[in-house]
């Protein structure tokens, strides 16, 4: 652990490359002799199509093919002729182009190619479906009533000591808490370049979190064997989420590939981003919880109601937060299941930890007012020092220094605790804080290295980076590990024929796939070694890593530094152009006795004018124990971003559905709000920066969820401190505080 | 099919392309030739359309002069992208929404996706690829990479060419201000604030940008 010591600023090693325009993203890759497809959405909610007139378009400028359920290649890996009646997948997405059912608004029904863009486009506006419309179900007030839930294993009551005991505590609170649709809205409009080539092997340059899972569930579609299908993503621009899973365009763009026997490229418009590559489910949440009189918890009851579509089963861990995050006995949890006509929600940044920590941070609040306990201090009376619900220690946690650096640096405890005490100027003052927390976890990973003569070292693995920095990380890994300076090392990724690299999602990248960089140095090290104890340099037949230092020139000896091997040297005795190696790095079986987790705490202080109500942030501070922070630069950066998603999430952002003709009316920039510039203030972040010591050989956990998961109930939170107003549906708008 | 659904439908066809390409056939009645018109008589008029539909322009980008027959319903956006491989300008929302595409239209910040094509006639366009001097970094390129002010790079190109349109327009004061006229261009990673440190400290430094 002594050599990582990553106190260095290091900026981005893709710097140059995006500042310059040239990196390249999935729709950006000069394919030769390439098509465009668009992709017509289906204009009703439910039902099925009668008949679609393609006439026109076939017969406009330039159009090559139009694709629909009539005449679409058959998908090896489809079920054709299955009975679309027979009940929700788990998992299996939209079969695109299979059959004439209509289960959501913008549902894929057919692909125009075309040899243009422009031509393209314009063809597509000329298809004409008749459907028999079926009455939709959109509206997020029928659940429970003509909505009815889905049955299963996974939806019975999940009851931990007591049931619902907070019933019968001194002190009780039962609150009600809505998150709504929410949409990843990567910068990267979602694109696809495909492209048989002989043999029926398939190119694929894709928008992905994960090149590798793209590469299987290709293949898997179109049955064939995986080192057939070759995905790309050298950039991805964005995904939160969005990106985890092949969706049915990319399918779409295959098929159409085939059909044209030419690569064919397709690209989404922002409105069929909202339909088509998942969003952030609408949740219904309520919250029993219930304290003694000095604030110790005596129970509390969690219950969801989460949305899904009509063809597949989503479910995430909303309520699961509140069996890990606080030492209370008597935990209860109900999850229930709502298929409406919309597509298949998917993981959105934080996933259900942040639906759920948004619930459980605010009752939380809701619940010290009542107690007259300081809303830190009860968190503090709570603390888990062991997991609650599986009974085992954690690998590391430092969530009591988090609490303590954040309330610092905001100032917590000069704050006038009382609701609506604060005032500067028209302007009410209010702090709020939160927690967040995700589970730590690490994942089977290869990666391979090569070094050279001259010192240079490239490292390969098959991860793709939508952001977070995982290049800039992994090359410093790797320099760190062999003394080399940052601009000797090449990582190189983004492209599925690498040894399997992990999908970036999950806060796990870093744990992960920095311990396969590690490892995959740890073996170049011992193979130097090896040559070292044969080729009689140091005169040490039992010469040990721990004896030498590998720096950017060679390997010194470190009981004799004078005594020096350059790596051409070491290269040429052994006759060798370059070392290779490469390394399996599996979750240690000491995990299996420990529990995992990153924390994050967020405090804010708000502004909220007493006329308009419109909320502005004075201060916000963002602190976590993610473990070792590998990469200091980027590292801030990633928890400021999930601070501005959070911004978002707490404050602006809301999909909503007309339900009339169950479509989306803000399926845009312009109506679905997302930060911009002017409304983030300076976000101060502190880390507490200890390794843990359990979880894998770099001490790092993770910090992509954590950053978003609890500011949206911080800001809730300081609102009420404010106003005493208490907003528990986001976001919070100003006319839910007028 | 429903009254609502109907109406959807006739909407569609109601399009701008729509509209332009009646439009162009009538101008064509007037001016092309008999055969074509007699093609678009005989129901080829979708074919036909297609003859007419290129305009030829110039135009420099990047100090490059360029001599092009494009559509007229091509954004500047697409045209640089699609047909010129310069895919340095981002598609984010082809609204105007966004900012990913931004451009420098002799020398003002302008949005690629909003702009068609034919009307940059002997215009002057600057897109990312054209900032840098060779290997020579322009300094607001070096500062964002100096101030970490990107994630996942997508919008970066449009926040360059809009960050230094915006210190030549003498908005870069303070960091309130560039919050202000930087607004326009969304960075959903969340790069905001060190967006804002990389602006200023290469108004700051001063010099000809």
């Amino acid at each position: 652990m002594e050599k990582f010591f990553f106190e260095d600023d290091n900026n981005r090693v893709t710097g140059k490359a995006v500042v310059t325009g040239k990196a390249k993203y999935a729709a950006e890759h000069e394919v030769e002799g390439v098509v465009y497809g668009v992709l017509v959405g289906s204009t009703i909610a439910k039902g099925s199509i009668i008949a679609i007139d393609t006439k026109a378009a076939t017969k406009a400028p330039g159009v090559m093919k139009v694709i629909t359920h009539e005449n679409s290649y058959k998908v090896p890996g489809y079920d054709y002729g299955g009975n679309p009646a027979k009940g929700l997948t788990g998992g299996k997405g939209l079969q695109v182009f299979n059959g004439n059912t209509i289960y959501f608004a913008g549902q894929p029904i057919a692909l125009v190619i075309a040899d243009s863009y422009e031509r393209a486009v314009y063809a597509a506006s000329l298809i004409k479906a008749q459907y028999n419309q079926d009455v939709h179900a959109t509206d997020f007030a029928e659940m429970g009533k003509s909505v009815i839930a889905v049955e299963g294993q996974r939806y019975k009551d999940n009851i931990r000591g007591e049931a619902d005991a907070y019933k019968n505590a001194a002190v009780k609170l039962e609150a009600e808490y809505i998150v709504p649709n929410e949409v990843h809205n990567p910068m990267e409009l979602h694109a696809v370049i495909a492209k048989w080539g002989a043999d029926d092997k398939l190119t694929v340059w894709e928008k992905t979190q994960g090149v590798k899972s793209a590469q299987r569930s290709i293949a898997a579609a179109f049955k064939l064997k995986e080192d057939d299908v070759q995905v790309f993503a050298p950039f991805v621009g964005g995904g939160f989420g969005s990106a985890l899973r092949t969706w049915p365009h990319s399918i779409a763009a295959v098929i159409g590939a085939k059909m044209v026997k030419k690569p064919l490229k397709l690209v989404l418009t922002r409105e069929q981003m909202f339909q088509l590559v998942g969003y952030r489910p609408y949740t219904k949440q309520r919250i029993g919880i219930g304290a003694d009189k000095d604030g110790k918890f005596i129970g509390i009851t969690h219950e969801a109601d989460g949305v899904t579509s009509m063809y597949e089963e989503f479910t995430e861990g909303t309520v699961n937060v509140s069996k890990i995050l606080y030492q209370c006995q008597n935990v209860t949890t109900r999850y229930k299941l709502y298929p409406l006509n919309l597509s298949t929600p998917t993981w959105m940044r934080g996933p259900g930890e942040a639906t759920g920590c948004f619930a459980l941070e605010c009752a939380i609040d809701e619940l010290s007012y009542l107690l007259n306990i300081d809303p830190l201090e009860l968190r503090l009376k709570n603390y888990a020092e062991t997991d609650p619900e599986r009974n085992r220690p954690y690998s590391s946690k430092f969530l009591k220094e988090a609490y303590q650096l954040g309330a610092d640096k905001i100032g917590w405890k000069d704050r006038d605790p009382r609701p609506a005490s604060m005032k500067q100027g028209e302007w009410q003052v209010g702090y709020g804080m939160s927690t967040g927390l995700f589970n730590a976890g690490r994942g089977n990973a290869k990666a391979s290295a090569k070094l050279y003569a001259d010192g240079t070292l490239i490292v390969q693995t098959a991860v793709s980076d939508s952001g977070p920095g995982t290049q800039t990380s992994m090359t410093m890994i790797a320099a760190d590990m062999m003394g080399l300076p940052v601009n000797k090392v090449t990582f190189e990724y983004g492209d599925s024929s690498l040894p399997p690299g992990p999908t970036q999602g999950g806060s796990t990248t870093t744990s992960t796939l920095g311990s396969a960089v590690y490892g995959v140095c740890f073996a170049l090290q011992n193979k130097i070694i090896d040559i070292l104890k044969t080729d009689g340099t140091f005169n040490k037949t039992d010469l040990k890593v721990e004896d030498v230092s590998f720096t950017d020139g060679g390997v010194l000896l470190k009981s004799d530094p004078a005594k020096k091997r350059t790596y051409s040297d070491i290269l040429s005795k052994a006759k060798l152009n370059q070392l290779e190696v490469s390394d399996d790095s599996k979750a240690s079986e000491q995990m299996r006795n420990y529990s995992a987790y990153s924390y994050s705490v967020h405090f804010v202080k708000v502004l909220v004018h007493s006329k308009t109500g419109v909320i502005k942030f004075d201060k916000i501070v963002a602190t976590a124990d993610a473990g070792k922070i590998i990469s200091p630069k980027t590292a801030r950066s990633q928890m400021i971003g999930g601070v501005v998603g959070g911004i978002g999430m707490a404050l602006m952002e809301e999909a909503v559905i007309d339900n009339r003709f169950g479509k989306y009316i803000n399926n845009n920039f312009a109506d679905y709000h997302v930060p911009v510039q002017a409304d983030v203030p300076e976000i101060e972040v502190a880390f507490v920066n200890k390794p843990d010591p359990i979880l894998n050989p770099i001490g790092a956990k993770g910090m992509g969820e954590i950053a978003l998961i609890g500011f949206a109930a911080a800001v809730s939170n300081a609102v009420y401190h404010a106003t005493g107003k208490r907003v528990r549906d986001l976001p919070i708008t100003l006319d839910k505080i007028m | 099919m429903s009254h609502n659904e109907k109406l959807l439908n006739d909407d569609c066809h109601n399009s701008r392309r729509g509209f332009l390409k009646k439009s162009v056939a009538a101008t064509a009645i007037a001016l092309a030739p008999n055969v074509i018109v007699k093609a678009a008589e005989d129901g080829l008029d979708e074919k036909a359309a297609g003859y007419f539909e290129k305009t030829n322009i110039k135009l420099t980008i990047n100090d490059i002069d360029y001599s092009l027959s494009i559509e007229p319903r091509t954004t500047l956006l697409d045209l640089l992208r699609e047909q010129l491989h310069l895919t340095g300008s981002k598609k984010g929302c082809d609204y105007g929404q966004c900012g990913a595409c931004t451009v420098h239209v002799d020398g003002k910040r302008v949005l690629s996706c909003l702009s068609l094509a034919v009307m940059q006639e002997g215009k002057h366009i600057t897109t990312i690829e054209g900032l840098a001097k060779g290997d020579d970094l322009h300094p607001m390129q070096q500062a964002f990479i100096d101030h970490d002010g990107f994630q996942c790079g997508y919008c970066t190109p449009g926040q360059i060419m809009s960050a230094v349109a915006c210190v030549r327009e003498g908005h870069a004061n303070s960091p309130e201000e560039v919050r202000q006229y930087m607004s326009g261009n969304i960075c959903r990673c969340g790069a905001y604030n060190n967006i804002v440190d990389a602006i200023i400290e290469v108004k700051r430094k001063g010099g000809t940008i």
